[in-house]
């Protein structure tokens, strides 16, 4: 080889004592930093300024792609730039229209249930980001956008493209983040069946364009073409924003569980444009919190209350007292049955989880230990999304696994 | 440079970081998903004919520092390429005599024999850490390495001996 010329021969004893004497050193260097890191989670710091370290780097190795992207851009035709504008006048009627359609609905929705803080939370604010052009890591689905904290990004922060959902933030810099894609084999996502409302979680299935979920029973009522959509528990996500479309159902007569594949709305592999999203987390919809051992939601002023201490008070939020339905949901309600006083979500999932199947919903719990004021705890965790969400890592996905059949188990005793 | 009197080249180290800044682009460098599957691990080949080349002035830290700083782009812990390339700089530095001398396809089945140790650590790590990610792909790069090591190690050799 003709670059291999330098100090043959020599030994190699030298500062620093012998390779396997420095391999040791480096080594335990490595495992205290990988020990650091993984179990104390002190360097979050670290991930920080190594965040903002690499960003630029990162810039610099994308930078041709995106130079290109922008000559592209600039020598458009006319012709696709009228093309275009005609699509996206289009789209933007019949967007419009939709909306339209939506506040109607919402609307309607916020008479039937007289209550309209009981609507679920749609994003309140959102910022563009860009997809930096990099490859992080070809074995997991990782992308960079270039938003961080001094654009108010937070870890564990929703990413949506106008399709569906993408991911989540997971590191955090000052100019840039990292987003775990919902595809990404480490993370797991809280869904509901919209067309049952059965609950389960969609984890990535470890290739692009994929999503399993692994965790519905074999009885379960799920049929290809089913649409997921963002269950709301978990807390990362707002509730209702569409995920995947069902695309494989394999159902096994002596497999406990279904197989389930399910392709994503959002466009992966091709957004470079997406959204982060803020939403209000005290939404009553929005993910469960234990207080005092008791199921809550996240807005107090329409918990359901354990002692009604006044005859009933309506809230100003339910003006058509046409329904029983809000004197239930605002607490204090006098001597209803014990089963309407469930908070909102509960109440929701009621119906859904009764022609829904087999699925351990907390509802069913609910109902059950509602009347004593004492409801059992619930031990079911979503694992929504390992390590955004302070530490969690694959582990509490086996475990919940295992906390899930405990759950079922628990709702059938009930 | 003290460890290299005696003999006339310059030192490696310029070369040396011009070659990991190299391979870093290579490694970050978008690509086509087919292509992302076979892309072979740039920065351990950088390491591993380093090691072999200029086992002093390279050797181990360089391996370590172009671990942690595939660190800190990808991975799921810290120190996890760190240990990997040091392991692989560990063995080149520990066997360069013994591998600068074969023909350059002894050397490519050693280098793939390296390559697959380094993956493993990689995959022993992953899997210890609970980050484990068992598709079989994972092990293409590996093979890839080995077919580019060849030509990647004369483009190496040239950075380092631009003069002759």
């Amino acid at each position: 080889m003709a670059g291999f010329g330098t100090g043959s021969g020599r030994p190699l004893q030298g500062r620093g004592g012998s390779p396997g004497f420095r391999f040791t050193l480096y080594a335990i260097a490595s495992i205290a930093i990988m020990v650091l890191d993984q179990r104390f989670n002190w360097l979050e710091r670290a991930h920080y300024i190594l965040q903002a370290a690499t960003y630029p780097v990162e810039l610099i190795v994308s930078s041709p792609v995106a130079a290109w992207r922008w000559i592209e851009n600039s020598f458009a035709s006319r012709d696709s730039l009228e093309a275009e504008n005609q699509r996206l006048h289009t789209r933007l009627r019949d967007l419009e229209l939709r909306s339209m359609r939506y506040d109607a609905l919402a609307k309607q929705n916020a008479a039937l249930i007289g209550l309209r803080k009981a609507l679920p939370p749609v994003a309140q604010r959102w910022m563009a980001a860009h997809i930096v052009n990099i490859q992080l890591d070809a074995l997991r689905q990782r992308v960079l956008i270039d938003r961080g904290s001094l654009n108010g990004v937070t870890q564990g922060q929703a990413v949506l493209d106008d399709h569906g959902v993408v991911g989540q933030t997971m590191y955090v810099g000052p100019w840039s983040a990292e987003v775990i894609l919902i595809t990404d084999p480490e993370h797991a996502l809280p869904v509901e069946i919209e067309r049952t409302g059965l609950r389960t979680i969609a984890v990535g299935a470890g290739d692009a364009t994929s999503l399993a979920l692994p965790y519905l029973p074999a009885n379960a009522d799920i049929r290809v073409g089913d649409v997921l959509v963002t269950s709301g528990l978990g807390g990362v996500f707002p509730p209702g924003y569409p995920v995947a479309r069902v695309t494989e159902v394999h159902k096994d007569a002596v497999q406990p569980l279904a197989h389930v594949r399910a392709a994503p709305f959002a466009h992966l592999a091709t957004d470079s444009e997406v959204m982060l999203i803020w939403f209000r987390h005290d939404s009553p919809s929005a993910p469960l919190r234990e207080h005092n051992g008791e199921l809550t939601t996240g807005d107090r002023s329409i918990q359901a209350l354990p002692a009604p201490a006044r005859p009933a008070q309506t809230s100003p939020a339910a003006p058509t007292p046409r329904s029983p339905m809000p004197k239930a949901a605002t607490g204090g309600a006098p001597g209803p049955a014990p089963k309407t006083r469930i908070t909102t979500p509960a109440g929701r999932a009621v119906p859904l989880a009764t022609h829904g199947g087999g699925v351990p919903s907390e509802s069913r719990s609910h109902e059950a230990g509602s009347g004593t004021g004492k409801r059992p705890r619930i031990s079911l965790r979503y694992p929504c999304c390992a390590k955004a969400r302070g530490g969690l890592h694959v582990r509490p996905l086996v475990a919940s696994r295992r906390a899930r059949a405990r759950a079922l188990a628990g709702a059938r005793t009930h | 440079m003290s460890s290299l009197k005696g003999t006339s080249l310059p030192s490696p180290r310029i070369a040396m970081l011009k070659t990991v800044v190299g391979a870093l682009i290579l490694t970050l460098l978008p690509l086509p998903s087919w292509l992302e599957i076979i892309r072979p691990g740039f920065l351990a080949l950088t390491v591993i004919y380093w090691s072999i080349a200029a086992p002093r002035a390279g050797g181990i830290a360089l391996g370590w520092i172009c671990g942690l700083m595939l660190d800190a782009f990808e991975g799921p812990v810290l120190g996890e390429h760190a240990l990997a390339l040091a392991f692989l700089a560990y063995l080149g530095v520990r066997e360069h005599q013994r591998i600068r001398s074969k023909p350059i396809f002894q050397q490519s089945l050693i280098v793939f024999a390296g390559l697959i140790l380094y993956e493993f650590v990689l995959f022993a790590i992953d899997g210890w850490t609970g980050h484990a990610s068992t598709t079989p792909l994972r092990w293409v790069p590996t093979l890839t390495g080995a077919l580019i090591w060849p030509a990647a190690a004369a483009v190496l050799a040239r950075s380092y001996r631009p003069r002759t």
